[in-house]
């Protein structure tokens, strides 16, 4: 019983953390956005915390370069299980117009596992909810809870 | 005596339970101040639940330890209330959790956990003069620690400790982790500094510290409580009336830094406690 309401809690209350790529903060805007009024994500148990031990979800925006992709990396493994990863933005999910660039490694997804891709250019906050949402299913389906 | 005891451990058990309602209730109206919808009022448990479902991840045995040590003594403190024991005693105990907690943000080499854990001792420097002056007054008037002697007043404490009850308000909010006094282990600003002591604590164990604050939330409210022993209604509208209050200065304070907290609650706070004292001497 106490499993089945752990696994419910854990679809009740994603926590998300949002990480930065290098974007050119118009993704990163429009993340911030869903937590303001009219969006209002904690309606959901979703909260932005600053912290990759205590996050859930990771939102990431921009694109992948050399330098950052430690980084990434490094936030990524610092999340305790389960947790699912969101690219966010044309650039998140390729590298978008940078990706013929000498410096840009990539989408997120050539660094760490990606569940779900938003795309857009920027992407629209109602995008970015349905996102976290979609990856509450994927999160479901790890668990075992649906195929 | 059996009688007390089954009911201090019903309390300490159904305290938990009250206080993430209490915090879930807080969400709501905060929400509601801020025009958001705000969610659901159990989410509370719902957070607690998903962390405890977290893989563990520690940075060394003292943190899970001082968790686990936090925990023990919120409970205890509720307990020992609820059993009408020694107000000193619970003081003592509650300062016991309070180290802990420092102890456990000072157990990682973390800046943000280094800068939170010395922040929380300053709280803890600050709060803790006042509490201490509170349950000395409440002595003077009822000429006992225990917490038995407040319940054979037959007028509330309010009306002979008025001012000592607003300096309660200052460690309640500093306690409660209010603006302006949320510079340690703040609700609202996840991503800032002002959650330093919690930085390190992830997974089972951040999800123990906070039914520790939980339980330190009803441990609170009780003492507020004890200013209005003559009728149940009136001390539930103390209570209530007092925590609206606390969430209403959350909203509208700004975040203060820890100088201006030391020198204006240290100063209000001893101003306040030697007028009311010497009221008393006068009566």
């Amino acid at each position: 019983m106490l499993k089945n309401a752990i696994n419910a809690s854990r679809l009740k209350s994603p926590w998300v953390i949002h990480f930065d790529c290098g974007s050119c903060n118009g993704c990163d805007i429009e993340t911030l956005a869903c937590l303001t009024p009219i969006y209002d994500i904690e309606r959901f148990g979703i909260i932005n915390v600053g912290n990759p031990k205590h996050a859930d979800v990771l939102l990431v925006t921009g694109t992948v370069n050399h330098r950052n992709k430690h980084v990434l990396k490094n936030l990524y493994d610092q999340m305790p299980d389960p947790k699912a990863v969101i690219a966010i933005g044309a650039c998140g999910l390729t590298g978008g117009v940078f990706r013929e660039a000498y410096n840009v490694v990539g989408g997120v997804d050539k660094v760490i596992p990606v569940d779900v891709y938003v795309p857009g250019c920027p992407a629209r906050p109602e995008a970015i909810i349905d996102g976290v949402v979609e990856a509450l299913e994927r999160v479901k389906v790890k668990l075992g809870l649906a195929s | 005596m059996v009688g007390k005891l089954i009911f201090a451990l019903v309390a300490t058990a159904l305290a938990p339970f009250l206080g993430g309602l209490i915090s879930g209730v807080d969400r709501r109206i905060t929400a509601w101040l801020q025009s958001r919808y705000g969610p659901p009022v159990l989410q509370p448990f719902y957070d607690v639940l998903k962390l405890l479902g977290k893989k563990p991840m520690t940075v060394n045995l003292w943190q899970v330890l001082c968790a686990y040590v936090y925990l023990a003594a919120a409970v205890v403190s509720v307990f020992l209330f609820y059993l009408q024991t020694d107000l000193m005693l619970i003081f003592f105990t509650l300062t016991i959790g309070a180290v802990f907690l420092v102890m456990g943000a000072l157990a990682s080499p973390s800046p943000y956990s280094q800068i939170g854990g010395q922040r929380e001792l300053l709280q803890v420097l600050t709060y803790e003069p006042l509490l201490i002056l509170v349950f000395v007054s409440i002595a003077m008037v009822t000429g006992s620690f225990k917490i038995s002697a407040v319940f054979e007043l037959d007028k509330p404490l309010l009306f002979s400790l008025p001012l000592m009850f607003v300096v309660l308000g200052y460690a309640l909010t500093i306690k409660l982790r209010k603006s302006p006094f949320d510079i340690s282990a703040c609700h609202h600003a996840h991503q800032e500094l002002v959650r330093g002591v919690l930085t390190e604590y992830s997974g089972p164990y951040l999800a123990i510290l906070e039914v520790a604050h939980w339980c330190e939330v009803v441990l609170m409210l009780s003492i507020c409580a004890l200013f209005w022993t003559t009728s149940v209604w009136g001390m539930l509208i103390l209570v209530g009336a007092t925590y609206f209050l606390e969430i209403i200065i959350d909203n509208v304070m700004a975040r203060m830094t820890w100088k201006w907290m030391l020198r204006s609650v240290l100063s209000v706070g001893l101003a306040l406690s030697v007028l009311n004292m010497l009221w008393l001497y006068a009566e």
